[in-house]
C-alpha cells in the first residue's frame, strides 16, 4: 500500500488506527449467528478459530514476508498443551489457554532464532521441515499424544464456573469469538505501530532495513514469537471446544490450508484471514457431501485463479474495485 | 528381520537414484529461473499414469512405455509453462508456490477422478522380476536396472551440460541469468527446453517409481517433500549436488526404516533441517 501523498508517519498511523464504520459493522455482524443460524454455532466457532490461526499467519507472512509451510506446528503444539493440561486434571479453560499460549510462544521463540537467519527457498524448506519433524515426533510419542487415535479423555470444566461447553456450541462460539476479537485488537495495534511499519519494511526489502537502523532479525524474532503465541491460542481453543486433539492439528495439510485461506482472503490485510476463513469454511461445510478429492480440485482451481487474476486476494480485488470506482466518480 | 548392511546400502542407493531422476529437473530449472515449481511431482505422476495406462490397457511392453512417459510429461509441462508459469517469472516465491500448489491439488483430484484412489498395478516383464546373484550376493533385478538407467542418465546429463553448446547456454543461464541475456542467449527458450527435459525426466522417474514405491493419486504430494529435500540439500542448479543428496537421502531413509522403524520419517527430516542450517544454500550450492 503506497502512500499517495507524503504524510508524517505519526499522522498516517493515527489515521489507520481510527475505527471505520464498516469495521464496526463487521464485528457486530459476527454476533448474527446467535440469532440467525443457532444450529451452526459449532461451525461458527471453528471459523473463529481458523480465522485466528490465519490472522497469526498474516502477521508473519502478510506483514513480515516470512513464507511458512509449517505454521501448524504452533497450532498443534498449543492444541496438545491445552489438551494434556485438561487431561491431567486441570480443566479450567482460561488458565489452560494462557499456559498453551505460553508453551507455543516458547517454542516459537526458540525456533525464531533459526527462522530469522534464512530467506527464500531455504526458509520455506526449514519451516516445512520443522513442521514435519514435530508432526513425526507427536506420532512417535503415542504414549503422550495418543498417536493416530488422537488425545482421548480431555474434560473441560465450565467457563468461569458458569457456562458449560455444550453440544450446540453456544459457549464455544462466544468463547472463541471473544478470544479472536481480543487477538485482533492486539494485531491491529501492532500493525499500526512503528513496529508494524518496520515489519512491512522487512517484507519489501530485508537488506535495506538494517541500513536505516531497524534490526531485521530482532523484529523477525519478535513477530514470529507473537504469531506463534496466537497460533497456539487458536490450537488451544480448538482442543478445549472439541475436547479432543488429533495429529491432524500438526499436519502439513493444516499448514497448507491456512495458507490457502489467507491468500484467498488477502495477505497483508488485517481482515484477509478472517474473510478467507469465513468463505473457505462455509464452502467446505456446504460441499461436505462431496468427495474430499473433488473439494481439492476446486480449491486448486481457485488458487490458480487467485494468483493469476487477483494477486492480493479477495479483499485486495475489492479494494482495487473501490479505488477504480472512486477514480471514475 | 535384520537385513545385511550391504543389502540396506544397495536398496537405499537404488531408492536414492529414483529420487535423483525425480528431482534433477527441478534442481536445474529452480537454479536457472528461481521458479519454485512445487508441481514438479505432478508431472512425475503423469508419467506414472501414462505407463500404467499403456502397459495395462494397450498391452505395450514396460520398456516401450518409458519413452512415452517421458514425452507426455515433457509435452504437458511445456503447455503449462507457456500458459501459466511464464506469467509469474518475476513474481514472489509465495505466488509461485501458491500457483504450483494449486496445480498439485488439481492434478491429485483429476488422478483420483480417473483412476480412483487405489494403488495402481503394474506388470513387469519376467526379466525384471526376481533377483540376480553376483559374487554370492543377490540383488533385485529391477533395482539393478534402475541403478543402471540412473547412472546412464547422469552420465548423459553431465556430458550434455559440459560438452554441448546448449549445455553451455544452460550453465551460463544458471550462473547469471542477466549476463547470459546480455550475451545474446535466448534464456526463455533455453529455459523452456530445460523445463521440458526436466519434467520429462520426472515423468520417467514416475514411471520407474511404480515398482519401488507404488503409484496412487497422492503421488504428487507424497514425493514432493522428498524431491524438495533433495533439491534444497543438494543446492540449486547442481547436478552433482542432487546426485549426492539423493543418494544420502535414499540410504538414510532406507537405513532408518530398517533399523529404527519406530522413528518413522523423523530421521530424514532431521537430517534435512540440520544440513540446511549448516549450509543454507545446499551442499553444492553457490548462491
Amino acid at each position: 500500500m503506497a502512500l499517495s501523498t507524503v504524510t508524517e508517519p505519526q499522522r498516517y498511523l493515527a489515521a489507520q488506527i481510527r475505527w471505520q464504520p464498516i469495521e464496526i459493522a463487521f464485528w457486530l455482524a459476527t454476533l448474527l449467528p446467535f440469532v440467525l443460524t443457532p444450529n451452526y454455532l459449532v461451525l461458527a466457532s471453528h471459523i473463529a478459530i481458523t480465522a485466528l490461526f490465519a490472522l497469526s499467519l498474516d502477521l508473519i507472512l502478510g506483514y513480515a514476508g516470512i513464507v511458512s509451510l509449517g505454521h501448524a506446528a504452533y497450532f498443534g503444539f498449543g492444541s496438545y498443551t491445552a489438551g494434556l493440561i485438561a487431561k491431567w486434571g486441570w480443566g479450567e479453560p482460561l488458565t489452560g489457554l494462557v499456559l498453551a499460549a505460553a508453551a507455543a510462544g516458547a517454542l516459537g521463540y526458540v525456533t525464531s532464532f533459526i527462522i530469522a537467519r534464512f530467506r527464500h527457498l531455504a526458509l520455506i524448506m526449514i519451516t516445512l521441515g520443522l513442521g514435519l519433524l514435530l508432526a513425526e515426533a507427536a506420532n512417535s510419542a503415542s504414549w503422550l499424544t495418543g498417536g493416530a487415535d488422537g488425545l482421548q479423555g480431555v474434560r473441560m470444566w465450565t467457563l468461569f464456573g458458569v457456562f458449560p461447553f455444550d453440544l450446540y456450541g453456544t459457549t464455544a462460539y462466544s468463547y472463541s469469538l471473544v478470544v479472536l476479537f481480543l487477538a485482533f485488537l492486539v494485531a491491529r495495534r501492532l500493525i499500526n505501530s512503528p513496529f508494524g511499519l518496520a515489519l512491512r519494511g522487512i517484507r519489501e526489502n530485508a537488506i535495506r532495513m538494517p541500513a536505516i537502523g531497524a534490526p531485521s532479525p530482532a523484529h523477525i524474532r519478535k513477530v514470529y514469537t507473537i504469531a506463534a503465541v496466537m497460533a497456539g491460542i487458536a490450537g488451544a481453543l480448538l482442543a478445549q471446544t472439541t475436547e479432543t486433539v488429533s495429529l491432524e492439528t500438526l499436519s502439513f495439510a493444516r499448514s497448507a490450508d491456512v495458507l490457502v485461506i489467507l491468500i484467498l482472503g488477502g495477505a497483508g490485510r488485517l481482515y484477509g484471514g478472517i474473510v478467507g476463513a469465513i468463505i473457505y469454511m462455509v464452502a467446505r461445510d456446504q460441499f461436505s457431501g462431496m468427495n474430499p478429492q473433488y473439494w481439492y480440485f476446486w480449491i486448486g482451481t481457485l488458487l490458480i485463479a487467485v494468483v493469476i487474476f487477483l494477486p492480493n486476494g479477495i479483499l485486495g480485488g475489492m479494494a482495487r474495485l473501490v479505488r477504480s470506482e472512486r477514480g471514475r466518480a | 528381520m535384520i537385513a545385511s548392511a550391504f543389502g540396506v546400502l544397495f536398496d537405499g542407493f537404488a531408492y536414492g537414484m529414483l529420487l535423483f531422476i525425480l528431482s534433477v529437473g527441478l534442481s536445474v530449472t529452480l537454479g536457472m529461473m528461481n521458479f519454485v515449481n512445487l508441481a514438479h511431482c505432478s508431472f512425475a505422476m503423469l508419467g506414472g499414469f501414462v505407463t500404467v495406462t499403456v502397459t495395462n490397457e494397450l498391452g505395450w511392453p514396460f520398456l516401450a512405455s518409458l519413452p512415452v512417459a517421458f514425452l507426455s510429461a515433457a509435452l504437458v509441462s511445456v503447455a503449462f509453462e507457456r500458459v501459466l508459469y511464464r506469467r509469474l517469472y518475476g513474481a514472489s516465491d509465495l505466488d509461485q508456490c501458491l500457483l504450483t500448489i494449486g496445480i498439485v491439488f488439481v492434478s491429485v483430484a483429476v488422478a483420483a477422478y480417473i483412476y480412483g484412489t487405489i494403488q495402481q498395478p503394474l506388470n513387469l516383464p519376467p526379466y525384471l522380476r526376481g533377483t540376480v546373484s553376483i559374487l554370492g550376493q543377490s540383488f533385485g533385478a529391477y533395482r539393478l536396472f534402475l541403478i543402471g538407467i540412473s547412472i546412464a542418465i547422469t552420465v548423459a546429463l553431465v556430458a550434455a551440460l559440459e560438452y554441448t553448446r546448449f549445455g553451455a547456454q544452460v550453465r551460463a543461464a544458471v550462473d547469471n541469468q542477466r549476463m547470459a541475456r546480455g550475451l545474446g542467449i535466448d534464456v526463455d527458450r533455453v529455459f523452456a527446453v530445460t523445463f521440458a527435459l526436466g519434467s520429462g525426466l520426472a515423468g520417467l522417474g514416475g514411471a520407474l517409481a511404480i515398482e519401488i514405491v507404488g503409484l496412487d493419486h497422492a503421488f504428487a504430494f507424497t514425493y514432493l517433500i522428498y524431491v524438495l529435500i533433495v533439491v534444497a540439500v543438494g543446492g540449486l542448479g547442481s547436478i552433482a549436488g542432487s546426485f549426492v543428496a539423493a543418494s544420502v537421502l535414499g540410504i538414510s531413509d532406507m537405513a532408518g526404516k530398517y533399523y529404527f522403524p519406530e522413528l518413522g520419517a523423523f530421521l530424514i527430516y532431521f537430517v534435512m533441517v540440520a544440513l540446511l542450517m549448516w549450509r543454507p544454500m545446499g551442499l553444492f550450492g553457490r548462491r
